[in-house]
């Protein structure tokens, strides 16, 4: 039984009753408790499946290594997967379910996984699931999918709030444990600005379950004195349940602050992610214990034994009445005289040294504990509960010489330090022979900008394990962080503490050292991903020496505690069966976070619509307002049509066509990019840019142009107009206009910085409106006195044009093929002028219309499109582009790759216009099929899509595609088999459908 | 995450701030040039573990380019220095000297 003992729990309040649901139940507790704590309180200690062989777990820690008690937690858009009980504090109408069993945590189907153990070894999915072939997809991957994966996905967005912080700070604490608070205080009373971090609610650590005195005062005192100290130094902030998360680059560090996950309905953020730059970081983050391998040690009711004193002196909680102590280090005896104190028993301690412990040791002698030196667990009994464990002695193979009842085994194989944020931007590790783990090598620390280390580590997470050492390693360590920043340490002593007298640790990494084949198959090292003593031995016999090939074979480590308890444990059972040093084989890499950190921190304020900026044209509300069906490019909002009723957008696109080819149609155009090229040096300039001849390009004309980048590649297209001799004005595609000002821009910069010419991006300075059709010019003449008629306005001109009091530049260019202006004005104008459109068109029956007609009718011109006919492989020669490219000029950007072999290869695909048979529409990006097969059995291809529409112009579909040697194959039909099961038979004609001679666009 | 400071408007930022935009002091080779010295403009590039020098663009910030010498193993930042010359200037080469004497990169030391 574990349960609620009469008195202690420093932290729980018994005057506050807390409710609680556990699948279901209605349980109890106090304030200050943890899920953990009220579950054990409420005799549950078995508290979810293992991953693999859903083998019962239990709660083994007390703090944030807690592989197994993980819970779903919360409903709908407050549900979360994997919250670790250990770590989760207690509130009212808390209610959580335990995760990966069906259909209860008592009957669980895939429990007799457990059964077929010795069927699923290291490399199992490797292994098992490679053959036969077929049955990947229809055998394997149904089960897995159904069994994979610890809880479940949230379903529903989140309801909370998050936000992000910046900061910046001449020292960061992370940790505050005794270690933590004595560093920020010598760095404080040097005059650095501090944060210190707790990840917990409480300051003082495992010192505050530990005891010991400092100054002659008990450490509680100490820890309450320097609590005070740090509040009155105004350059000290202080804060808890904040967990250093991530350590990187130049003193970059992620502080994650959960502000109201103990109180749900609190106002205010749910997280906050600090993302704080830090001259110094000092890492006090303690020490993990280590498990012990011995047969069993995964039976609910095997815990650290440091979590079974936590939860007697912090929670008031007995973990069980019987508590076997077995360890390897004179640390645990604590636990045993902590059992004893509250009124249990100890039936005996195990202690695996020949020589026994120190003065702990003595002390528990005193109380009448039972103390058996040489000794350890042969195995535990009990399946769902610890029963008992048989000893053996640690040096033999497993013969059982007693059987000792109890309910708990508090085991310790003593302690690694938490080396992960030392680790995270490449601190070094040494390892310690004489305490037996990894500790940061001082001499290698993470570097900032300045090469300086920037992270000092300090206590236990130091190694320097015991009270006084790690007060005075930490203490070292506030004053180093401020003397590095120049700063003058204050000449005060770091606290005395007389740390009573131990024995050495002596390393255990198999218990018993010579155990059998059969009890290494039950001795686990990785508890939620099921990674026992044989299968990392299994994995060295197999060939893996590499301790992080090792970690992928057997998955060790990999599971959400990311081997918080098993990674040394693991390293050194590989080391062994290698037959090389600890130090040797090495750790895995440590990667941020510590431990997992929430999706709503990372985003922050970041969703829904601030995720990033929406931009709207001048006229953007007049098309909403028409319930205009939107199309994202880029950061833009395009209409794609414009419904009309119940009207389908496919008709509406093709009444929209139809509409502006036989009278008026008008385009919200003002996304297209507008580049202003200016300076004495921009002909010069331009003629580099772009494949044509520029710089003879007249004042008052327009001329199309193709941009190429230094590969030859296409990058991107549009009409130049020549304003004056030193200024163009450049359009780009609307997805364009950023990347090519920064294109214009690194070539200016980096390369002819020595050129007059200077570019501005007037995208958005200009609402541009595309006035389209036969009835073009009728409608434009209602509106103004200016000449616009063929003879005083001709086809690639532009002139300076009034429309009442709108001031505008009308460009005679056509992108539809019909007779059409593009009329600039400033973006306050847009609105305006669209307005008079509409009204002045209405006798013509204005249609607006939307990107999918533009489409459609540039396709029906055979006009190409930067990102359809183009995807960054393709150049100006394969599209028929050839009367864009300059011969007259020395260079342009591209020339030279596209005199490369493989750019005048006759081989390239070209374009051509592509004519279904029976008039269908091919599937964009369909591939034409040639004969014969490639070297992996697939068909050989020819030619394949570019764009794909139904023309309404025609009543048919059309489309246009490159095509193997197309260009010399008119006429000839090629086939393009769809996703669809169909193949479409297409005969190859010119690109151009539509009114070849350009007389629609010439009047 | 790098700090980096640009040499234009004189602001340390955060890497988000900029965006880096590989070697620097690359030679362009245009029309005329061989096959394998256009080819080694194109693709040929340092990938040191040591000292680089790269350029960088301030996007988020004054859209100026520059130069930046770091070391790619420690991260360490020798100086920020204008792009608009093709080689690195004397203080910055005499800064890394006094971090890691006997560098070299391509014809640079
Ligand atoms: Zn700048």
């Amino acid at each position: 039984m574990s349960t609620r003992l009469a008195f202690g729990g420093r932290r729980i309040d018994r005057t506050k009753p807390v409710e609680f649901r556990f699948n279901g139940k209605r349980l109890k507790g106090f304030a200050g408790d943890t899920l953990a704590s009220a579950l054990l309180a409420n005799d549950q200690v078995m508290v979810g499946r293992s991953f693999k062989y859903h083998r019962p777990r239990g709660i083994v820690a007390s703090g944030a290594e807690e592989p197994n008690a993980l819970f779903n937690m919360g409903q709908g858009g407050r549900f979360e997967p994997n919250q670790r009980a250990t770590t989760t504090e207690l509130f009212d109408g808390l209610s959580v379910t335990s995760q990966n069993h069906w259909p209860s945590l008592e009957f669980d189907v895939g429990a007799i996984n457990n059964h077929l153990a010795r069927f699923f070894p290291a490399g199992f999915y490797y292994k098992t699931f490679m053959f036969p072939r077929f049955a990947w997809k229809h055998v394997y991957e149904p089960i897995v999918r159904q069994s994979a994966g610890l809880g479940r996905a949230p379903k529903d967005r989140d309801a909370d709030r998050y936000e992000h912080f910046y900061a910046f700070f001449d020292v960061v604490v992370i940790g505050g444990g005794v270690a933590g608070l004595q560093a920020a205080r010598a760095a404080g009373a040097a005059g650095a600005k501090v944060l210190v971090m707790e990840q917990t609610a409480d300051w003082g650590g495992r010192a505050m379950v530990d005891g010991g005195t400092v100054d002659g005062q008990p450490v509680a005192e100490f820890v309450s004195e320097s609590l005070a100290a740090l509040e009155a130094m105004e350059n000290v902030t202080l804060r808890t349940r904040m967990m250093g998360a991530g350590v990187y680059d130049h003193g970059y560090l992620l502080g994650y602050e959960r502000l109201r996950d103990h109180s749900p309905d609190a106002p205010g953020p749910r997280h906050r992610l600090w993302r704080i730059r830090a001259d110094r970081i000092v890492t006090a983050t303690g020490a993990i214990e280590r498990p012990l391998s011995f047969a069993g040690n995964d039976v609910p009711g095997v815990m650290l034994a440091s979590a079974v004193r936590d939860y007697i002196v912090d929670y008031g909680v007995s973990p069980g009445d019987r508590v076997v102590v077995v360890t390897n280090n004179d640390d645990a005896y604590r636990t045993a005289i902590a059992v004893r104190q509250a009124g249990l028993a100890v039936p005996v301690i195990l202690d695996a040294r020949l020589g026994g412990g120190g003065a702990l040791a003595e002390e528990a002698t005193k109380l009448g504990i039972r103390v058996e030196t040489g000794m350890g667990v042969a195995r535990v009994h009990g399946a769902r509960r610890v029963e008992g464990v048989s000893v053996c002695a640690q040096a033999g193979e497993g013969a059982v010489l007693e059987r000792i009842a109890c309910d708990v085994v508090a085991m310790s194989g003593g302690w690694s330090p938490v080396v992960h944020l030392w680790s995270h931007c490449g601190g070094k590790l040494v390892w310690d022979e004489a305490e037996a783990h990894f500790r940061p090598d001082g001499d290698k620390p993470p570097l900032g900008a300045d090469g300086a280390g920037f992270v000092v580590p300090a206590g236990a997470a130091n190694g320097a394990l015991s009270l006084g050492a790690g007060l005075a390693d930490a203490d070292a360590a506030g004053r180093r962080a401020a003397r590095d920043l120049g700063l003058k340490p204050a000449r005060s002593a770091a606290p005395e503490v007389g740390d009573a007298p131990e024995a050495p640790i002596e390393p255990v990494w198999l218990m018993p050292q010579g155990a059998s084949a059969g009890l290494r198959m039950k001795a686990w090292l990785d508890y939620q991903n099921d990674v026992k003593v044989s299968d990392v031995q299994l994995a060295a016999r197999e060939g893996y020496e590499s301790v992080e090939h090792t970690k992928r074979y057997t998955t060790l480590g990999m599971a959400t505690d990311q081997g918080k308890l098993s990674n040394i444990n693991g390293l050194a059972i590989l080391s062994d069966a290698l037959g090389r040093p600890i130090p040797q084989t090495g750790t895995t890499t440590f990667r941020p976070p510590y431990t997992p950190i929430s999706m709503g921190a990372i985003a922050g304020e970041a969703r829904g619509e601030t995720f990033q900026p929406l931009r709207r044209t001048p006229m953007h509300d007049w098309h909403e307002a028409q319930g205009a069906h939107w199309e994202p490019v880029g950061q833009w909002r395009r209409p794609y049509c414009y419904p009309r009723g119940e009207e389908s957008h496919a008709a509406a696109v093709a009444r929209e066509i139809m509409a502006t080819r036989e009278s008026l149609g008008l385009l919200d155009a003002s996304t297209l990019g507008k580049l202003i090229v200016k300076g004495p040096d921009a002909g010069r300039f331009m003629d580099m840019l772009y494949t044509n001849m520029m710089s003879t390009l007249k004042p008052g004309r327009c001329r199309y142009g193709l941009m190429c980048s230094e590969n030859g590649f296409l990058i991107d297209d549009g009409v130049v107009a020549r304003i004056d001799d030193q200024t163009f004005l450049c359009h780009t595609t609307t997805g364009g206009a950023e990347r090519i000002h920064a294109h214009m821009e690194e070539w200016l910069q980096t390369e002819w910085w020595d050129w007059q010419v200077y570019v501005a991006n007037v995208t958005e300075q200009f609402a541009q409106i595309g006035v389209v059709g036969p009835k073009a010019r009728k409608v434009l003449e209602k509106l103004t006195e200016d000449d616009l008629s063929a003879d005083g306005f001709a086809f690639m001109a532009w002139k300076d044009v009034t429309f009442g009091e709108i001031g505008a530049r009308v460009f005679r260019i056509s992108f539809s093929g019909e007779l059409s202006f593009e009329i600039a004005v400033p973006a306050s104008h847009g609105r305006a002028l669209w307005d008079k459109l509409l009204a002045a068109g209405q006798e013509f029956g204005v249609t607006p219309y939307g990107t999918e007609a533009l489409h459609v009718m540039r396709a029906e011109k055979g006009f190409i499109m930067i990102g359809d006919e183009t995807d960054g492989t393709v150049i100006p020669q394969d599209l028929g582009l050839d009367w864009a490219i300059s011969k007259k000029k020395d260079d342009y950007l591209g020339k030279r790759a596209q005199a490369r072999s493989h750019m005048s290869d006759p081989n390239r695909w070209k374009l051509v216009g592509l004519e279904t048979v029976d008039g269908s529409v091919i599937p964009d990006g369909a591939y034409a099929v040639a004969e014969g097969t490639n070297a992996n059995g697939q068909r050989n291809v020819q030619g394949r899509v570019t764009s794909s529409y139904f023309s309404p112009t025609l009543g048919r579909g059309i489309a246009m595609g490159l095509v193997l040697h197309g260009p010399d194959r008119m006429g000839e039909v090629i086939e393009f088999p769809g996703t669809d099961g169909k193949t479409y038979s297409a005969k190859i004609v010119d690109p151009v459908f539509y009114d070849k001679d350009g007389e629609k666009q010439n009047v | 995450m790098l700090i980096l400071e640009c040499p234009c408007c004189g602001v340390k930022g955060e890497e988000t701030e900029f965006h880096g935009g590989g070697e620097a002091h690359i030679k362009r080779f245009g029309p005329g040039s061989s096959e394998e010295e256009f080819h080694d403009y194109l693709f040929a590039k340092e990938n040191p573990r040591g000292v680089h020098f790269e350029r960088w663009r301030h996007v988020n910030g004054c859209g100026k380019w520059f130069h930046v010498a770091r070391c790619t193993r420690t991260l360490e930042v020798f100086g920020s220095y204008s792009a608009q010359t093709t080689e690195p200037p004397q203080e910055i080469r005499d800064a890394i000297t006094a971090r890691r004497p006997g560098w070299r990169w391509r014809e640079f030391s």
